[in-house]
């Protein structure tokens, strides 16, 4: 599946199945969205992550058609669909709370858009319980959505929102109605059911989490523009700015000034850390100016013993410990009085035998698990 | 004081919370029904009270004469059977054109902005502050021949002769219309208001055009306000005494009219309680086929869940 869809550029790609140009949502004096710029490939599921208030909703009630973009243009498999009012979009899309017909039983809920669409008695019956069967409902489909429970309302909307064979489905908060217990399994289930059908998929989501988990690509969006777009494993290991770093899991961020910039390391030197911070790639900017080092909790290594090397190390006091199952959750406090988070994997904590609260230790990691951001 | 009842077991204080309402029902409801039932089943004689008491005890016996002949006379005479159609039909036309009136009314205020919609609202309310007979006393004023509406639509000359409209029953039908509308909307707003309008936002995301969307979710969504509406002009419509008094010919036959006729220039109390009892029942089929219609949905939204 995967290998099919080549990483877009994420914007501009003249043939993209998905193209958003250059959209604007301005509602009386607040810019929802400040023009946004997006292509999204044929099949492909991408998500647009941030936080309330930063547009992603915004931009999706537009593909949809709910909202009319102020200025810019939508391109659905090479068709302007900017003017198309909702019900002449071949769009469909998943309701954050489904918005099931309450009034209608399962199968009446499928075939509504069956029916609306002129598509014959007779083979509304077969695809609604094709579409139902896709969602394992098909023995639901007498009940009324009152009936059933949250993860079965959320097949039956899935089921409601795919048979049309939209060319985008649009899912908008898929799993914020679910039950933490039972979204990460759903999340795996809904991926394999759109990458079954092959339908291109934009989703919104606030919880990079399931962005992660669902997405190919994702775009992280703030303030009404996109910060950073690619694949989840590039923007977590090379967040652009501090901003995308903290909201895409969490980093520990150290400031300083360039010493050393060389086409393959940088050093650093921050008064948050005793020892200079390298960093294992260049960044091309004047030495002396003022970046962002940021490295992961799980690439800190913790230790009782002084770390040997002349960088990236430093001592400090186990100040909280926490016990998350599979790994432990230190914060310790650096002797320039900054609070690093390192996450310590089970294995390590028993060869080690843990460090309590109080105690010294070193804190280590290599040079390629840093990233500089200059913003 | 302590006040005990506080610390009663449950069961009291649901006993208390429930009891003030059925308390009222059972005083200013029940009690009044039964005395008139008492009444329709009792004789005209002159005096005070002017009607034969029913259960009468004289030589050891005691009996109990149930007299027919309100409710005898109420089948027979074609008069009455013909003023309770026409009651029904009075009502039920008012009923439908406050749906058709109503309705975009009660529509377009649930769809406005919270700050128009509250202004809206009392422009619906507002009537309620001055006394219904001044209202309908005011309508005497714009549909007498030589009133209001007649000298505007003569003055610009769209018609030569005043429109005969007081004295018929158009005008009722007017009044009745005018008084009831809020009654209607009130409800109907109340429901629309609540309608989530991501539902209609899913109708048109599946294809269906606004009226198609209205068709299909807001209209089946909206009938239990629609049907509330309906009741509450229906159901006083059918006895409406004032409006028809003042506004009707002599010819608009309304049940209303009969009973008061029937108390008050007959003196005949037996037949008049004979005419509110039939009317009352009358009435009651409907309020208690839409209350069992209420109950089954209820009971179909809380149904059984399957996790």
């Amino acid at each position: 599946m995967s290998d099919i869809r080549p990483g877009a550029p994420w914007s501009g790609a003249a043939d993209a199945f998905v193209r958003i140009e250059d959209v604007v949502k301005i509602y009386g004096d607040v810019v929802a969205v400040k023009s946004v710029s997006l292509a999204v490939e044929r099949q492909e599921i991408f998500a647009l992550l941030g936080s309330s208030g930063c547009g992603k909703s915004t931009l999706l009630r537009m593909l949809a058609g709910f909202e009319e973009a102020t200025s810019g243009r939508i391109f659905l498999d090479n068709e302007d669909i900017t003017d198309l009012p909702p019900y002449k979009r071949p769009v469909n899309m998943m309701f954050q709370s489904y918005a099931l017909f309450p009034h209608m039983t399962v199968e009446d809920n499928v075939a509504f858009g069956l029916k609306q669409e002129g598509v014959p008695r007779n083979e509304i019956h077969g695809r609604v319980y094709e579409a139902l069967d896709l969602v394992q409902m098909g023995a639901y489909a007498r009940r009324k959505p009152s009936q059933l429970s949250g993860g079965q309302q959320q097949r039956v909307a899935l089921a409601r929102s795919l048979v049309k064979r939209p060319k985008l489905l649009l899912l908008d908060e898929p799993m914020s109605a679910l039950d933490k217990q039972i979204r990460q399994k759903t999340q795996i289930e809904l991926v394999k059911i759109l990458d079954k059908v092959g339908v291109t998929c934009i989703m919104v989501t606030h919880d990079q989490e399931e962005a992660m988990t669902m997405a190919h690509r994702m775009a992280v969006m703030s303030e009404g523009q996109i910060v950073q777009c690619g694949a989840p494993q590039e923007v977590y290991d090379f967040p652009n700015s501090r901003f995308v770093a903290n909201f895409v899991g969490s980093t520990n961020l150290f400031t300083g000034a360039i010493t050393v910039d060389e086409a393959d390391h940088v050093q650093i030197e921050s008064e948050q850390l005793s020892r200079p911070l390298y960093v294992n790639h260049g960044v091309s900017e004047p030495l002396g100016m003022e970046v962002h080092v940021s490295i992961r909790p799980e690439r800190i290594r913790v230790h009782r013993e002084q770390p040997t090397g002349d960088y990236n190390w430093g001592h400090g006091m186990v100040g909280h410990m926490a016990w998350m199952g599979s790994y432990a959750r230190y914060l310790i406090r650096l002797d320039s009085g900054m609070q690093v988070e390192a996450s310590v994997p089970r294995l390590a904590m028993t060869q080690m035998d843990a460090p309590a609260v109080g105690e010294e230790v070193y804190i280590d990691w290599s040079g390629d698990s840093a990233t500089v951001l200059t913003s | 004081m302590k006040l005990d009842f506080l610390h009663a077991p449950p069961s009291w204080r649901r006993v208390l919370t429930i009891a003030p309402p059925f308390v009222w029902l059972i005083l200013f409801l029940l009690v009044p029904f039964l005395l008139v039932l008492k009444i329709s089943f009792a004789d005209l004689e002159f005096g005070i009270p002017p009607y034969t008491a029913l259960a009468e005890f004289s030589d050891h016996t005691l009996r109990l004469v149930l007299n027919l002949r309100g409710y005898a006379l109420l089948f027979t005479d074609s008069l009455y059977v013909a003023t309770y159609l026409h009651s029904v039909k009075m009502a039920a036309i008012t009923t439908l054109c406050c749906i058709l009136i109503g309705y975009p009314m009660a529509y377009y205020i649930a769809r406005s902005e919270p700050a128009t919609r509250s202004l809206l609202l009392i422009g619906v309310i507002l009537p309620f502050w001055t006394s219904l007979l001044l209202r309908v006393y005011a309508w005497i004023g714009i549909l007498r021949n030589d009133g209001l509406l007649n000298n505007l639509l003569m003055g610009i000359g769209l018609i030569d002769q005043p429109l005969e409209i007081y004295r018929t029953d158009l005008a009722v039908y007017i009044g009745l219309v005018y008084a009831y509308l809020p009654f209607f909307i009130l409800p109907l707003y109340a429901n629309l208001v609540k309608l989530d309008t991501r539902l209609l936002e899913a109708a048109y995301d599946l294809g269906a055009k606004p009226w198609q969307a209205f068709l299909s979710v807001t209209l089946p969504l909206s009938m239990p306000g629609v049907i509330a509406g309906a009741m509450l002009v229906f159901i006083p419509s059918v006895g409406e005494f004032v409006i028809p008094e003042m506004l009707g010919g002599a010819d608009t036959l309304m049940i209303g009219r009969v009973m008061w006729t029937e108390f008050f220039n007959n003196s005949d109390w037996p037949m008049a309680a004979a005419v509110t009892c039939v009317m009352v029942m009358l009435l009651l089929v409907p309020l208690v086929l839409f209350q069992y219609g209420q109950t089954r949905e209820l009971g179909m939204r809380g149904g059984r869940r399957n996790g």
